[in-house]
């Protein structure tokens, strides 16, 4: 097993008290495996996202990524989850402004240890992106930005691979092409990928969905 | 050091807004006071009266040169007394300072000297009449006939004086009153100088004939708390008759008028509190300050309406003590000249 | 429609308190620079003529009695009343209390103004009685009480003087009717009769143009505005920041406005409206806060309210209309200048473009070419000025270009070191710093530049200022060395008295002659120890006194080297002898040429000059001024305490010299606050840069430090940069516009140990102003963090 969520809480801060976003969820992804999240806004599934990912910190219950605790962690522990078993995905902004395609692509791997550059090249070139390698963020398009932070997760080889509506600001031509490449390159590296959408469409080629509805796991 | 300033202070040290001549001390600790019905002593009281505070021989002349341009000459010696006795060397506590000025349509030339009394360098005599500081000097066998020198470092004058009238004497036979809580000088004039001489100015001599106002007035506390300043009137009209009149600034903004109707042959008629009156119809910017330039001066009982206007309205004194005075133009029911002393502007 | 744009355009500082603080903070805190600088140099002017006062002596003619004794009084009572402004002056010795003092008599209705009292009130009949007496703190101390009188304190009366009326001065030195010299002053009457013909028996002494100081004090106060100027540029530096990223930051609302209708014209008239309110509140503030940081800043002055409006009060600070003026027009301008570009692009910003603040321009900008292009040209200009440039404009148009041209090219030379860095860097996490760091460049490079000028006007300040003292006082040393000086119609007698009870006695005798077709003076110097252990030159040959001493050389001052073209090793005719040139001297403010030669030579030269004045060197001058009085019968008014004057002078200079030193900090404090807020003003836009990293694998806490870590390795970066621009800065005064405005060139020493004080501040001011914002981010929540990726911010 290479994740198991067990009855996680999380609230966040509002007017009238704590507000509750995820209620007891639980669940269990398998390597390799390909999980939608699917719910209406605010329902909580990009909160169970960051959990997992290391991003922010639960109110109660367990996360076990590769039989290791993650709810415990301080932010160091959490940091070098995000440097080395996760990667993450986020529907905009993911790039580092000031670093060229190249250096965005091999920036995750360089953090977690030596870096294959056969392996980054070999990713420019499935996501068409070989030709773009010195230009900035700032000079691509919405798609290609997106294709630049596929590259990136993919290149630091994380076992769990999180995306927060990866396609969301694409429009649909686009989005199916990007969602296309990164499921295909997902499979090649055996990683399993946990996706957060709104999109039925998208969800239906997924190996399984999980439906939240106000912080419950349907 | 501010000696100047210090000592112009001390002489004058009433209230801060009393900048000028207006200022003068409101107590007179062993100093003497006027009183009335006095009687003069002539030529005694032309000279110093040590006993007394403060004193002055005051000089105005309107002149004309030979085109025809009016010009205005001040002369002024002042008397100040620490304490009311003569005394003799550097511990005499007379301070004497002095004022000369030429005022022409377009210019005005101001200087001024201190000077301390017990050693010579300037004072007073009687018989033959002699008044000095430094160089500058007004003397002459009598009272009635002067030779008047003075000079700056751009200017310089030297004019005989001719009197053709008698003296004058101002409120109660010399005895007048500068304020309602009775407040006193001894004042009287010789306003009936004939003039002629030659003024040194920088674009050259001027050789000039005109008349000219002397006034003498000693006292030891002239006027009151409230009071802030002055504006004093000396003007010759073409019929013969002279006006001389003054108006004190009182806080508050009263004013209390005092003047004397001199008739060509010399006789006067007082102008009590209001008999006399002066108002400001128009200012002009001079140092930094807004003066009166012309003013409306009417004497009721004796048909006067007049205009009077400044020659040069920049006659402005910047000395240690700055105040305006200058030649003036009369027009309106009587035409003539004269003379302004404007103090207490801030 | 006006009210409602005015309500959103206060709405947005209403959200945003920490920006409307930065830009009135910014603008006030430039503004109290720019009067703070005003207020100490008007209080170095203030400490100069105080010091011009007491060594007054020299600046006036003075008449004295031609066979020496004293002058009658009665002479003094003629000559006023011939027309000759004279002011008479008694001095003696005088006991009191067991102390031995110079008793100095004068008459205050004559005196020049300010001798003696410092321009200060005294109370007159209280003087003029013999009741109160002026004399300087020490002096005072030493008095103790006097009966009956009241010791006034006046740091500008000499040491070991005292100044009382001269009718209390003839009393208590029983010399009725006896007067020593007599002032002539300024303004002289038309008229006057030539002084021969009422007092034959009087002579005249020009005023002493050689020993004033009148001169060099000018030249500091020239360079002390020229720190002034500087400031105000800092100043200027600093506006442009805070008001150029306010309006970065309102683009959005502007665009909102728009697209609801709101006209553009009104839009900017409405802005230009705001901006003139906030300056003037700003400047406002600025002046007053100056006026406190001046007055807490400067000794032996003090602030009242009365002097915010301007009223002089002795030993107060006044807030003179000058400064209001200045302030806030300085304000205004700096407003002016910093808004109309970012009012024109405001004007200029299509109605749909992003709503987003550009931090990071990738592309080299049309405009980053021409700044690079606009820096390189007056650099170059500058480089022009100091090769060929001549006069004193084109000596401050180098200075100007110097400055200007290093501030825009700050940004360019830091952003190529960066890149350097980021090629070399071999770990990822260091090449994002270089890499980051150079993409936070565009945002902090006005507080950088600000930084820039505040250091280079320190070294500038402190390597002048110290070079200043240095040679000033090696130059009093070399010029008053003698303990006495004497003026005597007999030398001859005084050589013979004076020589066994001196170590050296010194003749000063020259003759005014033109030297190489220029006005100058020759000097015939008795050579010994005083010349050969004093005397500093310019540049000198190995043997230079044993040639002059032996009659085979001259030596010349700086301004006859300079401007006959000479100098050591060149020949020089003096009346029927040319001789070479074995050094040259500085002589600062001398204003002619000067050629010393041996004793023996001028007086071969010149056989019917005879001394009149000399110096004596003594270990003992007081007894010897003593025997000179009693055992010689010399007139106490033609001995000079030179040991004492010199003592005064050097104390006056270096109050001001710490006055600078409060100049230094003040400015680096201003510098520091400028980064602090550019700084706060630019963490909020730096989330999407820091954001993606943070969520790939570091801390917040490393994210914090490396902030820090970058704002030290700008600041460092800038100070290193700032070192040689301002010993440029010193040079271009010391080299260039003093030998302008004054014709001697001021030396210029290093201070390595300043410099290196200077820096530690600099780093010491940027790591405080980082440390906040770095621990902003350290403690950013994750959801504020995780924001960045969800929304449209």
């Amino acid at each position: 097993m290479l994740l198991e969520v067990h009855s996680l809480e999380k609230s966040y801060p509002g007017a009238d008290g704590p507000l509750p976003v995820l209620r007891s969820v639980s669940l269990t992804l398998d390597a390799g495996e390909t999980l939608a999240l699917t719910g209406e806004s605010g329902s909580g599934k990009s909160t169970l996202l960051h959990l997992v990912g290391g991003l922010d910190v639960a109110d109660a219950g367990s996360i076990l990524l590769e039989g290791e605790e993650v709810t415990t962690l301080d932010d160091r522990g959490r940091a070098a989850l995000r440097r080395g078993r996760v990667g993450v995905i986020f529907q905009q902004f993911n790039l580092i402004p000031s670093l060229n395609v190249g250096a965005n692509i091999a920036f995750h791997a360089r953090l977690s240890g030596p870096v294959d550059t056969s392996r980054v090249a070999r990713l420019a070139d499935a996501l068409g992106l070989t030709a773009h390698l010195h230009k900035y963020p700032e000079q691509l398009s919405g798609g290609q930005q997106q294709r630049v932070a596929i590259a990136r997760t993919l290149a630091a080889r994380p076992a769990l691979v999180l995306a927060d509506e990866p396609t969301g600001n694409l429009d649909e031509a686009t989005a199916g092409a990007v969602l296309d490449q990164m499921l295909d390159l997902v499979a090649e590296t055996g990683a399993a990928l946990m996706m957060v959408t709104h999109s039925q469409a998208l969800a239906a080629r997924m190996g399984r969905r999980l439906h939240l509805t106000q912080g419950h796991l349907a | 050091m501010n000696a100047k300033v210090l000592a112009l202070l001390l002489l004058l040290p009433v209230s801060a807004q009393a900048q000028g001549f207006a200022g003068i001390g409101s107590t007179a600790d062993g100093f003497a006071t006027p009183a009335p019905n006095h009687t003069f002593q002539f030529p005694a009281d032309h000279g110093a009266h040590p006993d007394f505070r403060i004193e002055w021989w005051y000089l105005t002349a309107n002149m004309t040169g030979s085109d025809g341009t009016p010009y205005g000459l001040q002369w002024t010696l002042f008397r100040s007394a620490l304490a009311p006795e003569a005394g003799a060397g550097w511990q005499a506590p007379q301070i004497w300072f002095g004022h000369a000025a030429i005022t022409t349509p377009t210019a005005h030339h101001a200087t001024e000297r201190f000077a301390r009394g017990g050693i010579g360098q300037a004072g007073v005599e009687v018989a033959p009449f002699r008044a000095w500081i430094d160089e500058w000097q007004m003397a002459g066998d009598t009272f009635d006939h002067l030779s008047l020198n003075s000079a700056g470092p751009d200017f310089a004058f030297a004019v005989d004086l001719s009197a053709e009238g008698p003296l004058v004497l101002h409120g109660e036979g010399g005895y007048s009153v500068k304020s309602a809580k009775g407040q006193a000088s001894y004042y009287y004039s010789q306003p009936f100088f004939r003039l002629s001489g030659t003024l040194t100015l920088p674009g050259g001599n001027v050789a000039v004939t005109g008349t000219a106002w002397l006034d003498r007035e000693w006292s030891s506390q002239p006027l009151a708390d409230d009071q802030t300043g002055w504006d004093w009137f000396s003007l010759s009209f073409d019929s013969g008759d002279k006006l001389m009149g003054f108006r004190l600034r009182q806080t508050g903004g009263t004013v209390f008028t005092s003047g004397t109707w001199i008739a060509a042959d010399g006789a006067t008629t007082a102008l009590g509190d209001g008999a006399f009156t002066a108002e400001p119809l128009e200012t002009t910017p001079v140092a930094g300050r807004d003066i009166p330039t012309r003013w409306r001066v009417t004497v009721p009982g004796h048909d006067l309406d007049a205009t009077v206007t400044a020659l040069n309205p920049q006659a402005w004194m910047g000395l240690t003590i700055p105040y305006w005075e200058g030649p003036v133009i009369v027009s309106g029911s009587h035409a003539g000249r004269g003379y302004l002393e404007m103090t207490g502007y801030d | 429609m006006t009210r409602a744009g005015f309500q959103a355009l206060w709405s947005h500082w209403r959200r945003n308190p920490l920006q409307l603080f930065t830009l009135v903070a910014g603008l006030a805190l430039a503004t109290a620079l720019w009067s703070g600088v005003q207020a100490v140099n008007v209080e170095a002017r203030a400490s100069y003529d105080a010091a011009a006062e007491t060594l007054g002596e020299a600046q006036y003619d003075q008449l004295r009695p031609r066979s020496g004794g004293t002058i009658p009084q009665d002479r003094y009572v003629a000559l006023r009343r011939a027309g000759w402004l004279v002011a008479p002056v008694l001095e003696g010795e005088f006991a009191v209390n067991g102390e031995r003092l110079r008793l100095v008599g004068i008459d205050p209705l004559t005196a020049p103004a300010g001798l003696g009292t410092g321009g200060e009130e005294v109370d007159l009949a209280a003087f003029l009685g013999g009741r109160v007496i002026l004399a300087n703190a020490e002096t005072s101390a030493r008095l103790g009480s006097i009966a009956d009188v009241t010791i006034l304190v006046r740091n500008s009366v000499a040491p070991g003087t005292i100044v009382t009326d001269i009718g209390s001065a003839q009393r208590l030195l029983q010399r009725a009717g006896a007067i020593s010299r007599l002032i002539l002053l300024p303004g002289q009457p038309l008229g006057r009769p030539p002084l021969a013909a009422i007092a034959p028996d009087l002579i005249l002494d020009p005023a002493q143009g050689g020993t004033d100081m009148g001169r060099l004090t000018d030249s500091f106060h020239l360079n002390l505005t020229a720190f002034g100027l500087l400031s105000f540029a800092v100043g200027i530096f600093i506006v442009h920041g805070a008001i150029g990223l306010a309006f970065e930051q309102r683009r959005g609302m502007v665009r909102t406005l728009r697209a609801l209708g709101m006209p553009l014209r009104r839009l900017v008239g409405l802005m230009v409206a705001e901006l003139f309110l906030l300056a003037l509140l700003a400047g406002g503030l600025g002046v007053v806060l100056g006026y406190l940081v001046a007055a807490a800043l400067l000794p032996d002055v003090a602030a009242t309210l009365r002097g915010l409006y301007g009223v002089q009060v002795a030993g107060t600070l006044g807030l003179r209309p000058a400064w209001w003026a200045t302030g806030l027009g300085m304000a205004l301008l700096g407003t002016a200048l910093a808004a109309g570009g970012a009012l024109w692009r405001i004007a200029r910003m299509p109605l749909l473009a992003s709503a987003q603040p550009r931090v990071w321009g990738v592309a080299a900008s049309r405009g980053r070419l021409f700044l690079a292009a606009l820096a390189v040209i007056l650099l170059l200009a500058a480089l022009g000025l100091a090769l060929w440039g001549k006069g004193l404009v084109l000596g401050f148009a180098l200075l100007a270009c110097l400055l200007i041209g290093a501030a825009l090219a700050l940004p360019l030379i830091l952003d190529a070191i960066l890149a350097f860095g980021q090629r070399h860097a071999r770990r990822v996490i260091a090449e994002w710093f270089w890499a980051d760091t150079r993409a936070q460049l565009p945002g902090l490079s006005l507080a950088l530049m600000a930084l820039l000028l505040a250091m280079a006007a320190n070294v500038g300040v402190s390597t002048m200022v110290s070079s200043f003292r240095l040679t000033f006082t090696g130059f009093l040393d070399q010029r008053l060395a003698s303990e006495l000086y004497i003026r005597t119609d007999n030398g001859a007698a005084l050589e013979a008295f004076a020589a066994p009870r001196s170590r050296e006695v010194l003749p000063i005798q020259s003759i005014d002659m033109p030297l190489a077709g220029l006005p100058a003076q020759v000097y015939g110097a008795r050579i010994g120890a005083t010349y050969r252990d004093n005397w500093a030159f310019l540049a000198a040959t190995t043997d230079v006194w044993d040639s002059v001493a032996e009659g085979q050389a001259v030596i010349v001052n700086e301004q006859l080297a300079r401007r006959a073209g000479l100098w050591v090793g060149d020949r020089l005719t003096v009346g029927t002898l040319t001789l070479p040139i074995a050094g040259v001297f500085g002589d600062y403010g001398n204003p002619v040429g000067q050629a010393i030669l041996a004793e023996p030579v001028f007086k071969r030269l010149f056989p019917g000059e005879a001394p009149t004045r000399f110096g004596l060197r003594s270990d003992n001058p007081i007894a010897l001024r003593r025997a000179l009085i009693d055992g010689l019968g010399l007139p106490e008014g033609q001995i000079v305490d030179q040991a004492a004057l010199k003592a005064l002078s050097l104390q006056v200079f270096e109050r001001t010299f710490t006055v600078t030193a409060a100049l230094n900090v003040l400015t680096l404090a201003v510098a520091a606050f400028a980064i602090l807020m550019s700084l706060l003003t630019l963490a909020a836009m730096r989330l999407p840069h820091l954001a993606p990293v943070w969520a790939l694998g570091l801390t917040r806490r490393q994210l914090g430090g490396l902030e820090l870590l970058r704002a030290l390795l700008l600041a460092l970066l800038t100070a290193t940069l700032a070192l040689p621009l301002g010993l440029a800065l010193a040079w271009t005064l010391l080299a260039v516009v003093n030998v302008e405005a004054f014709g001697w060139r001021l030396p210029m020493y290093l201070f390595p140990a300043d410099y290196a004080r200077l820096g530690a501040f600099a780093l010491v001011a940027a790591t405080l102003a980082a440390a906040w914002p770095a621990r902003r981010l350290a403690r950013t929540p994750p959801a504020a963090l995780l924001k960045v990726f969800a929304n449209e911010r």
